[in-house]
């Protein structure tokens, strides 16, 4: 393995750190929306939230990936490899970071939203002063979580040819006939960014439980 | 779209047989897992601070692996170290030694939170050893672990469709080929999908069963 081959795969490193933002960065508001939606127990809607989170849950990301990219062209919806991969992502990580947020807003205590719309509190300031606030400490955790699972299957992306860092160990394996020292230095590359995560939520959980303990 | 999913209920053998071996390729994965996670989970409680601590790091480091690459690396990296498995082993493999940390975790926090009454009443009773944990131990272990190991489960599902990339002819293989073919990827690939969901509601189904039984017995 060159060093060139090693530049490759630090390539592909920043491509999956890059989908893997967006992912996070459009997946948690929208998990969020949909949470809400069936908090609110918003007729219908809140039945059609219920059932696509349980689909998206049981989907492997793989088969929804394939979906999206040959089944879309179908219905007159072109998409590249990228925004595939993108909208795959999304997709899933939002059914998961609905559940996150939904537990939250069922633990939230019912009396605060009562007290402030009674001094007359518009919903929205409601919302955003008093419950996003304190549900957005108590998701933290499982948002992390959340967050670090993503990063695991986005090997993923590489099946609809993404060039992330697991297509490039695959090229260069595949050009060496080495194909160990590729697939290791992937692993090295993806270890410590989940593990980044991983370290992240058990610090949030710890400083929740020592201020529990205070509290 | 109506004959679309006409032409993938004219494979539907094809489809069957990509079920079967996914619902096998879990099965058998969440087994090897489970044994593995067996074996396991006392080494992550040992006494011993070395022994414990290796352990540990050896099971946190796998869970920061993609499950994909681990696969890769069963199937295209073991060779090279001399060792040669056919698709299904390394697939086999993969699932179950990459989840058998997950299940090592899962049983050890369990077991950690066994409440101590019943398992010194049973040593108070002459229960000892084997029959002890068979009888006493074992039962609540399953019990209270029940919800967490069938998410693992269905962890497992989804997982083996990454095996899809080894060519192992599991659901989500099946639905390529069949869309590969046939030129029906919608109602391909939704099929799948849909079959993938029903697994994972049975599954659901049988753990809210155990959570039941749960709650009976307390």
């Amino acid at each position: 393995m060159s060093w060139l081959d090693v530049l490759a795969i630090l390539r592909g490193a920043v491509t999956t750190l890059t989908l893997s933002c967006l992912g996070i960065l459009i997946g948690l508001p929208l998990g969020l929306g949909l949470a809400v939606i069936r908090w609110a127990r918003l007729p219908g809607l809140a039945q059609v939230v219920a059932v696509y989170v349980s689909l998206l849950r049981a989907t492997p990301l793989v088969t929804l990936l394939l979906l999206l990219f040959f089944a879309l062209p179908e219905l007159g919806l072109p998409l590249g490899p990228v925004p595939a991969a993108i909208l795959a992502l999304v997709m899933n990580t939002a059914a998961f970071n609905c559940e996150v947020w939904r537990a939250a807003l069922m633990n939230f205590p019912r009396e605060q939203y009562e007290a402030a719309q009674a001094v007359g509190m518009p919903a929205l300031t409601r919302f955003r002063r008093i419950v996003l606030p304190q549900i957005a400490r108590a998701s933290l955790p499982g948002l992390f979580n959340e967050m670090s699972l993503l990063i695991k299957v986005t090997p993923v992306l590489a099946v609809v040819g993404v060039v992330d860092i697991t297509r490039a160990a695959v090229r260069i394996g595949a050009e060496s006939f080495e194909p160990l020292p590729p697939f290791l230095l992937a692993v090295a590359v993806y270890a410590p960014i989940v593990f980044a995560f991983v370290a992240l939520q058990r610090a949030v959980e710890r400083r929740h439980a020592r201020r529990e303990a205070a509290a | 779209m109506i004959r679309d999913f006409g032409i993938v209920w004219e494979e539907r053998g094809l489809l069957a047989q990509g079920l079967a071996n996914t619902v096998l390729l879990s099965i058998v994965g969440a087994l090897i897992a489970a044994a593995l996670g067996a074996l396991l989970a006392p080494v992550l409680a040992a006494r011993l601070p070395l022994l414990r601590k290796a352990a540990q790091a050896a099971v946190d480091a796998l869970r920061c692996v993609p499950f994909l690459l681990f696969a890769y690396l069963v199937y295209y990296g073991l060779p090279s170290l001399g060792v040669s498995l056919d698709n299904w082993s390394s697939g086999l493999a993969a699932l179950g030694l990459y989840h058998a940390a997950y299940m090592a975790e899962i049983l050890r926090g369990a077991w950690a939170a066994l409440p101590r009454e019943p398992i010194e009443a049973g040593h108070a009773f002459g229960l000892y050893g084997w029959r002890h944990f068979r009888r006493l131990v074992l039962p609540l272990l399953l019990l209270a672990a029940g919800p967490v190991l069938g998410n693992q489960v269905i962890q497992i599902i989804k997982d083996s469709a990454f095996l899809t990339i080894i060519a192992l002819p599991e659901l989500t293989h099946a639905a390529s080929s069949i869309q590969s073919r046939r030129y029906v990827p919608f109602a391909a690939f939704l099929s799948a999908v849909l079959l993938y969901w029903a697994l994972c509601l049975i599954v659901e189904a049988g753990v809210a069963r155990v959570g039941r039984l749960a709650e009976a017995r307390r």
